[in-house]
């Protein structure tokens, strides 16, 4: 197969991201497949500060920086005042972390999407507040230590399953969904360019490995990213005009492999673990289910 | 010149008013939440955007946060933009009104003061606003329809101005402004946009220069000077606010005589300082007590930010005691405009000054009630004094 990720560079050498981020080669990506005609909305989060201080900037395409939670409603203005100025061609788009999709953004971001603002969403997903030193966010998955489920005396980790956005912007009726992780980068630029078909709202959710957070060494991000997919944990899908497509299918690969490579998971029992390969299992029937279901409706 | 004084041609409340006035300025750019009193601003603009009577955009958001947060980025993208709120509202978007302004973004916004719960209440007061001022908003307070009106007009020429660029908020009281009809005079289009020329933001998002909005600055970087700026931007507002002022009294005919209006000051042994339609009322009072010989006057703030100091100590030289009015909750020694006054004046004047709280959660401030302020006044009390509240029985 040729090589398929476009040779532009939106993002210039010397940002400040952490030794084997994620976040940043997803946001590398998905400039890549946009080009120069793009304006990129951020939140607080880690990408607010990776551009580095005033007045440094390592992206090649004007940034507007806005409060926590004001995401999807920043990128509904954009796209308002572009298309009133006859820019109807610019790509606006929102890049945000976990936190900010969807725990304190997912009011914008849900009333964003409702409005059918033609705009791109994508949620970096480091699976927990990083920015601010490794707090749990509800898209951090059941078992994981964090600072603020923090190990204690009684093996302590987070207790609840991970909210997995992209399934509620389904379950919206959101005209494109899917997700993605940095270790299909192919993948990722081929949705990217499948969501740039779409005049409407566009929501994809990249899987971020963090090092810092997920306590394992930087050069392990693209590994760690590749068996979240094959171990089902996060598995890949693709969702437009109302149909559901599982783009990777899961090699046996085990989910105790996967967890085993992150500090993070240190915590677990047998029974933990048992519950989470369950919990990969479900989803994955749920989302072949619903493959089905809607690929034959 | 200054232009005849135009006739009345339409009968509106304040809420409407202030819809007309941003039709007026040709926003292009509407987003808001509904929240009342302000509902019917809101309304009025959706029918005239449905009916297209209005080139404008107008997302209906699902939160006074997000209104303010597309409001803001429509500016930044350059297209003139406009939000109403009031109230709780107002509280929701605290965030985004430091982030707009701090932007340095010249939006103009409605606000229709109301009271804070609990309990809820949704009558007039000032807390909401009060709650406000240190966000870098100017902050208008109007006494009538047609100023509210007008001070949309007024209010793009100002905040737009390259030495201001600061965003600003014009306040309607509930009900007794923002649901009750008055005569207005609606300006010409054209004469409106002679006034006004279309928005030309120099800094807008342009992917051909390519820029980091608002990133972020360490202790050592721009952070400080661009704060300062903005203190010194507000500061010297006011010279912008005259002169905006006088070139809109010359076009249109109506007088706001800029950061405060006097009344009746020119002689006066005693005044009052008041703002909103408390003043009105405060007016007559004053015109009665003249009537009978007394010597008394009043202020009435149309600015609160930038704050009217040199005016204030200005209008009451020669005074020989002043009363402040204040339509809000303050847990400061006195309360929110009194303690601004009290800083104006100190070192520049050594008059008594009263402080009153009255008509929170719009209870109705009677005209014994300004009789009872002035004799007050007149007696040199100092302190604070709880106006028309009923005493635990
Ligand atoms: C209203 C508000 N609350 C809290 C914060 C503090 N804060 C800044 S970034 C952040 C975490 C961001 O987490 P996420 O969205 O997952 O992005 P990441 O840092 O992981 O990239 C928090 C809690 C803030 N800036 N604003």
């Amino acid at each position: 197969m040729p090589f398929s990720i476009p040779e532009q560079e939106l993002m210039e050498p010397g940002h400040t991201a952490c030794h084997g981020c994620g976040a940043t080669l997803s946001m590398r990506y998905v400039l890549k497949a946009l080009g120069k005609d793009t304006v990129i909305s951020v939140p607080a989060a880690c990408w607010a500060v990776i551009p580095g201080a005033m007045p440094n900037r390592t992206l090649d395409v004007p940034m507007v920086y806005t409060p926590f939670a004001a995401t999807g409603a920043v990128i509904s203005g954009l796209r308002e005042a572009f298309d009133i100025q006859g820019k109807e061609d610019f790509n606006v788009v929102g890049f945000a972390g976990d936190g900010g999709t969807a725990d304190i953004g997912l009011q914008s971001l849900s009333g964003a999407m409702e409005r059918g603002h033609n705009v791109f969403y994508f949620m970096y997903d480091n699976e927990g507040y990083m920015n601010t030193g490794v707090q749990r966010s509800g898209s951090t998955p059941y078992g994981a230590i964090t600072t603020t489920t923090p190990i204690g005396k009684d093996r302590n980790f987070k207790k609840q399953n991970k909210k997995v956005v992209a399934d509620l912007m389904m379950a919206q009726g959101v005209p494109y969904v899917a997700t993605a992780t940095i270790a299909y980068p192919e993948d990722l630029i081929r949705k990217v360019n499948n969501a740039k078909k779409i005049n409407g709202p566009k929501f994809i959710q990249i899987l971020s490995p963090c090092p810092v957070g997920w306590y394992f060494p930087p050069e392990k991000s693209i590994e760690v990213s590749r068996l979240a997919v094959q171990s089902g944990i996060f598995p890949l899908y693709e969702f437009q005009n109302g149909v559901l497509k599982v783009t990777k299918q899961p090699r046996p690969v085990s989910v105790r492999e996967y967890l085993s490579m992150q500090n993070r998971f240190r915590s677990l029992d047998e029974d933990d673990i048992k519950k989470i390969e369950k919990y990969a299992e479900e989803r994955m029937e749920y989302l072949i289910g619903k493959e089905k279901e809607t690929q034959s409706s | 010149m200054q232009a005849m004084q135009k006739k009345y041609n339409a009968i509106m409340t304040g809420n409407e008013a202030v819809a007309v006035g941003a039709k007026l300025a040709r926003v292009g750019f509407i987003s808001a939440y509904p929240i009342t009193p302000q509902t019917t601003i809101v309304e009025k603009l959706a029918e005239m955007v449905s009916n297209r009577e209005i080139q404008a955009r107008y997302v209906e958001v699902e939160s006074e946060h997000s209104a303010l947060a597309a409001t803001f980025a429509s500016e930044l993208a350059g297209v003139r933009s406009y939000t109403a709120t009031s109230s709780h509202g107002l509280l929701y978007m605290h965030e985004m009104l430091h982030w707009t302004a701090g932007m340095r973004l010249p939006v103009v916004m409605s606000v229709v003061n109301r009271a804070l719960g609990p309990p809820w209440n949704i009558w007039t007061e000032q807390t909401d606003t009060m709650n406000q001022k240190e966000t870098g908003w100017m902050q208008v307070y109007c006494e009538s329809n047609q100023e509210a009106l007008d001070t949309i007009l007024m209010g793009y020429r100002i905040a737009e101005s390259n030495d201001v660029m600061l965003p600003i908020m014009s306040m309607e009281d509930a009900f007794v402004l923002s649901h009750t009809s008055e005569p207005v005079n609606i300006p010409e289009q054209d004469e409106v946009d002679a006034f006004l020329p279309s928005l030309d933001l120099k800094y807008r998002i342009d992917n051909n220069r390519p820029m980091g909005y608002g990133s972020y600055s360490t202790p050592d970087g721009p952070f400080m000077e661009l704060k300062v700026d903005m203190m010194e931007s507000m500061k010297n507002s006011r010279q912008t606010i005259n002169r905006v002022t006088s070139e809109f009294r010359d076009a249109f005919g109506r007088d706001y005589s800029g950061m405060i209006e006097k009344y009746a000051m020119d002689d006066a042994d005693y005044a009052l300082i008041a703002s909103g339609t408390l003043a009105s009322t405060g007016k007559y009072v004053v015109k009665k007590m003249r009537e009978s010989g007394k010597k008394v006057g009043l202020i009435r703030l149309r600015f609160f930010r930038p704050f009217p100091d040199r005016e204030i100590v200005d209008a009451t030289r020669g005074l020989k005691g002043v009363g402040v009015l204040d339509r809000s909750v303050s847990f400061s020694a006195s309360g929110s405009v009194v303690s601004e006054v009290k800083s104006a004046l100190y070192g520049n004047s050594s008059i008594p000054v009263t402080g009153f709280v009255a008509g929170l959660g719009g209870r109705d401030v009677r005209v014994e009630d300004f009789y009872k302020m002035f004799d007050y006044i007149e007696k040199g009390k100092t302190g604070k004094y709880y106006i028309g509240w009923k005493e635990a029985q």
